[in-house]
């Protein structure tokens, strides 16, 4: 018997999806079962989160977090998997779930309590803050349908964290409403914490998941791709992201002189596995002009894993011109010794005229490489120094 | 310690006690969302309410006018076809919006968890509280009118009113869960209820339906018969008319509520009622098992 809040054992989603979903008998009857595919949303997800903690549930859209949060919340029944729970849930899953137009700010607001667990004495309690957080006093007996989008969502938000569960659940409501009531939104999660409740969030904020949690789960496809510290997972998630983008990479240009082939090398060789810090890496990049273009410049840049740019350069620094380009020409650069410490890197290359005028070929990060930090030495960067001694 | 939920692939087991004390701790969404339908039925109107209840008043202007012009019955017609009728209406609105009630709380459904038998109980709540209105407005009608009760058979009443919630419950719960995976059960059941409310000794009173088949030689005919009462709510609606239609003014002549005595009756509907609690298990159970999929199907 272990005292976590919520334990998330192995966990699989499998959805049928329907091509055209036969809601008819006569449908069914004629089309059989057969049109349906399975799709599963999660595969064996687990993860626990403590009593008291706050986990970040973070992942790209599509990788299953809101599934997995309906399964806890027990909107949605795994199809294999256990998960457990020790108190009473509420789901934030939409704020304001319930909310008839018809009704009043002041009927909704007890409706709205009701489905996130709260008894009518309950409501009753806390009903002036409610109101007095949404900043709606003189509304509170108008028709919700007169309300404006902000209004909802703000008294929406203000029943939600007056909830007063051991177990909250929150799907990206927090990225709602103006900076100053989002501000009290952190603040109430913060308070959620302070009073020793246990809380699952779900963001595309990678920097709140940094600040309000203590724990994170990245998932990946519906499986979990990294759990741990928020940190790391954060890292891995901005990793992933670009990595992602490689598939779609952004190419733009005019394609007047085109990058038609880039090889990245050590030591004459193709560069495999990671490059030592310290070494020389060359990128070989072959560009071809149909026609002639006059006096183009080729460059390249690096991003690390948390896309900070890091070092730019073209051939015009380095006092290289190609003059009037014509046909396929390989060109060249050297860099090194690597002083940057070890990770990924990620290469844009680019081909554009010497003003930047005119932009000839873009592959945006489209390369990547790894550093290894030389063994011995801690994750530095390696500035040139020499050292000398002389007597006095 | 607080208790520890687990949510597994096994469909469900329903266990009763522990489902209805969950329902239980619910039952403030119940409250709600009954209380919601009426606001929003009677919303943006000035009467409000008062159509509700002027539903069966016109019903027994309108017809007590009209039997007497025509003189077609020899019985006071308005009260015993408000009598049947009213425990109709609970009934096939129970029914009608149950069927809807889960898709039509979709975003609901979708979005919030709680324990999903709440939907249709809240229609069956709706209905309720509309049959309760009318039932008021038709009892100050059989007192103002020199119907009153009767101790003799009133006590009938409460005995059809259980059956009569029992299979209004049981039916929204069948009908509302099939409904979420075949929308046909929407219409099938419309079509149905046309159907059954004239199987139904509402309109006619039963003693004719018994004179014309249980008095017959041909067995067919008496079979048929059978068939007839195996209709709960020719059961209910029968013990509804009984209970309150009573006249004391020995000059009147009551419809033909045959064949049954009040004594048969109140047994039947003891009987029905053990019988419609097994069929309340089994809709419930039945319901229980599809809302996990519910969220899923929508």
């Amino acid at each position: 018997m272990t005292d976590s809040a919520i334990e998330v054992v192995d966990v699989s989603k499998r959805f049928r999806v329907y091509r055209e979903k036969p809601t008819s008998l006569k449908q069914r009857l004629l089309s059989g079962r057969t049109r349906a595919e399975d799709f599963w949303a999660l595969t064996d997800v687990s993860f626990e989160v403590a009593q008291g903690g706050t986990l970040g549930l973070i992942g790209h859209n599509g990788s299953g977090k809101t599934t997995m949060l309906k399964v806890v919340a027990g909107i949605l029944r795994p199809t294999k998997g256990i998960v457990r729970e020790r108190g009473r849930i509420a789901g934030l899953l939409e704020l304001g779930a319930g909310f008839h137009p018809e009704l009043t700010g002041r009927e909704n607001v007890y409706l709205n309590a009701s489905f996130l667990g709260l008894s009518r004495a309950e409501t009753d309690r806390v009903y002036d803050e409610i109101v007095a957080f949404a900043e709606l006093q003189e509304f509170m007996d108008t028709a919700v349908k007169f309300y404006s989008s902000g209004m909802l969502v703000r008294l929406g938000f203000a029943v939600a964290v007056h909830v007063e569960p051991e177990i909250i659940l929150i799907d990206e409501v927090l990225a709602v409403g103006d900076e100053a009531f989002q501000a009290r939104c952190i603040d109430k999660v913060r308070s959620f914490q302070r009073e020793g409740r246990t809380i699952v969030f779900v963001t595309h904020a990678l920097d709140q998941v940094r600040s309000l949690c203590d724990n994170a789960v990245m998932l990946d496809h519906g499986r979990v791709h990294v759990t741990g510290s928020p940190d790391d997972v954060v890292r891995e998630m901005r990793l992933t992201i670009l990595h992602n983008d490689l598939e779609f990479a952004r190419e733009e240009g005019s394609k007047e002189v085109e990058i038609v082939g880039v090889e990245l090398l050590r030591a004459g060789s193709p560069l495999s596995g990671a490059i030592p810090s310290g070494e020389t890496l060359t990128i070989q990049v072959d560009v071809r002009a149909i026609d002639p273009v006059e006096d183009p410049v080729v460059s390249f840049a690096l991003h690390d894993a948390t896309n900070a740019f890091v070092f730019g350069y073209d051939t015009s620094n380095g006092g290289l011109a190609l003059g009037t380009l014509r046909g396929s020409r390989r060109i060249r650069f050297d860099v090194g010794p690597i002083p940057v410490t070890g990770g990924k890197y990620w290469l844009t290359l680019g081909v554009h005229s010497r003003d930047n005028a005119r932009v000839y070929h873009v592959q945006d990060e489209r390369y990547s490489f790894d550093v290894q930090q030389a063994d011995g030495h801690r994750n530095q960067l390696t500035f040139p120094v020499t050292a000398e001694m002389e007597t006095l | 310690m607080t208790d520890v939920t687990e949510r597994t692939s096994e469909p469900p087991r329903l266990r009763v006690g522990v489902r209805l004390r969950e329902l239980a701790g619910y039952r403030e969404i119940l409250w709600n969302l009954v209380r919601k339908e009426l606001k929003v039925k009677y919303t943006a109107s000035v009467l409000g309410a008062v159509w509700s209840l002027l539903n069966p008043v016109v019903f027994l202007v309108v017809f007590s006018f009209v039997s007497r012009m025509l003189g077609g019955a020899v019985y006071p017609y308005a009260p015993f076809l408000l009598a049947g009728l009213l425990a109709w209406n609970l009934f096939n609105v129970s029914v009608l919006n149950g069927a809807q009630s889960v898709i039509s709380n979709a975003n609901l459904v979708k979005k919030v968890y709680f324990p999903r038998e709440i939907l249709p109980l809240a229609t069956v709540g709706v209905g309720l509280v509309d049959f309760v209105l009318q039932s008021a407005v038709f009892f100050i009608f059989l007192i103002l009118f020199g119907y009153g009760f009767q101790l003799d058979v009133v006590w009938l009443y409460p005995f059809a009113f259980v059956d009569l919630l029992l299979f209004s419950v049981a039916l929204t719960m069948f009908v509302s869960a099939l409904n979420v995976r075949y929308r046909d059960v929407q219409h099938l059941i419309g079509l149905a209820l046309l159907v059954w409310f004239w199987l139904t000794p509402i309109v006619y009173p039963i003693g004719r339906v018994y004179d014309k088949l249980s008095r017959s030689t041909n067995s067919l005919a008496k079979a048929v018969w059978y068939v007839y009462l195996a209709n709960p709510m020719t059961w209910v609606v029968n013990g509804f008319q009984k209970a309150l239609f009573h006249p004391s003014d020995p000059n009147v002549t009551p419809p033909p509520l045959a064949p049954f005595t009040a004594e048969q009756l109140g047994v039947a509907l003891s009987i029905g009622a053990v019988i419609l609690l097994v069929f309340v298990y089994l809709g419930w159970r039945l319901y229980f098992s599809m809302s996990g999929d519910f969220a899923e199907e929508l």
